[in-house]
């Protein structure tokens, strides 16, 4: 039977069934913790940094298809970017590379996003340049833990 | 890839037999139930009939089955029918915190027009305690409204118990019966119910159709106005072959429900056995016999819902979760919650609903597959910090 309707693109599908840099980084340069259990997403986004310059990312998720999908897609796109273009990938960024979310699970890439950010603000803090830091705007649904100083 | 069907609680293929039988309803004998040529009169005979079928399946008369769109017209009817034709008299209705939407959702519009309403907890297996009606009713009850087995968990409640309860309390007392109907016993006299929804799509019959028993002298009002149908208590020309074929669909779960049962319980408990040897973390949701034959529900620790019931679809294996991401108001199951379920477990229920072609290789395909997806979402779970 044709005509199958399908929640996802075939570009999640792919990020879903193989995700990218899955895992955590040992003596990451910065950590980038979002989600809580209640909503149902967690994300970890971990980041090494070198020169100003994201060498790696490895991501943690507990979520949907589209919460692996969209942890999958930004360690990839912020491999090999200055923090300052890191910082401006937006979560429409990271669905448009997806070939689109559906609007129920964009709540997911803005997820992605303030992992993205956090971990970040989390290797400024570590390198004790706390002016660069940037607090992330709280305008959905997930409740933001910073991460706590381990 | 052969599919693996393990969700007939969300619905089952329509029997060929039932399929046949409605067949001559689209075509030649298509007449309108109302005509009074023969035509007419031949679609008139089938709907009596199909009611005369499901009647016998619940121990009912067949002036007592009235035919409706679905589980969810007859679940909306029967609320919204008792509180319409109650007004003025009695304003107080009791249900659980454990319904399917049809019933929860219509109580909650009607709690929005002046009824009060009680939703009674459940404990951790998923059971109402009869007692707790029994303190909640009083004489402005009007409707106590309790399902006969829980679509999530699989728990069968204690009706008959309930259904004393609410008759010495003086009110009525319907039960949602759609996960029942065809799958056990359902008597309604045993049960003691005023009113009782089935579904023709959950027993091998076409979506689109269902009944509310309502006993002799039960007072509703209609939802559905503008003809003189079903004894003039659901307006609209009748869905003739969807009527045949829950008739038929109910004939045939009465010859067959005994022995499939027994079949499916062993299949139930095979897979729910044979899940728990295989992976670690699991959490058994439901009352392990008082329970659906067909339903196995676990909580899977660590790992999220939908990305397993992706996983599984790409092995070609459908089944269901209670997780919130997997609906599209991101809330997660009510049913689970109060049970009094911690939410990260909440997100990694799945739900496996057995029936007539589950065979033991699609089971055996569970065990394949299932350990795998897991250890590799969960390699990838932030929940789970130390060496699997």
């Amino acid at each position: 039977m044709s005509d199958v309707w399908r929640l996802y693109s075939t570009k999640v599908m792919e990020h879903f069934k193989d995700p990218r840099n899955v895992g955590e980084i040992e003596n990451a340069d910065g950590v980038g913790h979002v989600g809580n259990p209640v909503c149902g997403d967690i994300m970890e986004l971990y980041i090494k940094v070198d020169k100003g310059i994201i060498t790696d990312a490895k991501f943690k998720t507990f979520g949907c298809g589209a919460a692996i999908a969209t942890s999958s897609m930004v360690t990839e796109m912020v491999k090999g970017k200055t923090l300052d273009e890191a910082l401006k990938i937006t979560n429409a960024a990271v669905a448009e590379a997806l070939d689109g979310l559906p609007s129920v699970k964009m709540h997911c890439s803005v997820l992605a996003e303030d992992a993205l950010k956090l971990a970040i603000n989390d290797y400024y803090k570590r390198q004790g340049m706390v002016s660069k830091v940037v607090v992330p705007e709280a305008e959905h649904d997930h409740h933001i833990h910073d991460e706590e100083e381990n | 890839m052969k599919r693996v069907y393990l969700d007939y609680a969300a619905t089952t293929p329509t029997r060929p037999e039932v399929v046949e039988a409605m067949r001559p309803y689209f075509t030649e004998a298509f007449g309108n139930p109302s005509s009074l040529y023969s035509y007419g009169q031949e679609a008139k005979g089938a709907i009596e009939t199909a009611r005369t079928k499901v009647a016998a399946l619940i121990n009912a008369r067949a002036e007592e089955i009235l035919f409706t769109s679905g589980g969810t017209e007859a679940d909306n009817l029967a609320l919204v029918g008792v509180a319409y034709a109650s007004e003025g008299k009695k304003d107080h209705i009791i249900t659980s915190m454990i319904e399917h939407h049809a019933v929860l959702e219509t109580a909650k519009f009607l709690e929005k027009r002046g009824f009060k309403i009680t939703y009674l907890p459940v404990d951790a297996y998923g059971m109402v305690n009869p007692d707790d009606v029994r303190k909640a009713i009083t004489p402005k009850t009007a409707l106590v409204s309790i399902m006969h087995a829980n679509n999530e968990v699989g728990t069968i409640q204690p009706i008959e118990e309930i259904g004393q309860i609410a008759k010495d309390g003086g009110a009525y007392f319907h039960t949602d019966a759609v996960q029942t109907t065809g799958h056990i016993e359902v008597d309604v006299n045993k049960l003691g119910v005023n009113l009782l929804s089935m579904s023709a799509h959950k027993l091998y019959g076409p979506k689109g159709v269902g009944a509310l028993y309502v006993r002799k002298g039960t007072r509703i009002a209609s939802l559905m106005h503008g003809g003189e149908q079903e004894r003039r208590r659901r307006a609209g020309t009748e869905n003739v072959p969807g009527i045949v074929g829950l008739g038929v669909a109910a004939e045939l779960a009465g010859e067959e429900m005994r022995e499939e049962a027994e079949r499916l319980i062993g299949l139930r408990d095979r897979l729910t056995q044979g899940l728990m040897e295989r992976i670690e973390h699991l959490h058994y949701n439901g009352h392990p016999l008082k329970r659906l034959p067909n339903n196995v529900s676990i909580c899977v620790g660590f790992i999220e819902g939908e990305s397993m019931v992706l996983n599984l679809d790409l092995d070609g294996i459908c089944v269901s979760t209670g997780s919130a991401c997997s609906s599209a108001s991101l809330e997660p199951s009510h049913v689970l919650a109060a049970m009094g379920l911690p939410p990260e477990l909440v997100h990694g229920t799945l739900r496996f609903t057995m029936g007539k072609w589950t065979t033991e290789g699609d089971i055996e395909r569970v065990f394949e597959v299932l350990p795998k997806i897991v250890a590799k979402l969960r390699a990838m779970s932030p929940l789970l910090k130390s060496p699997r």
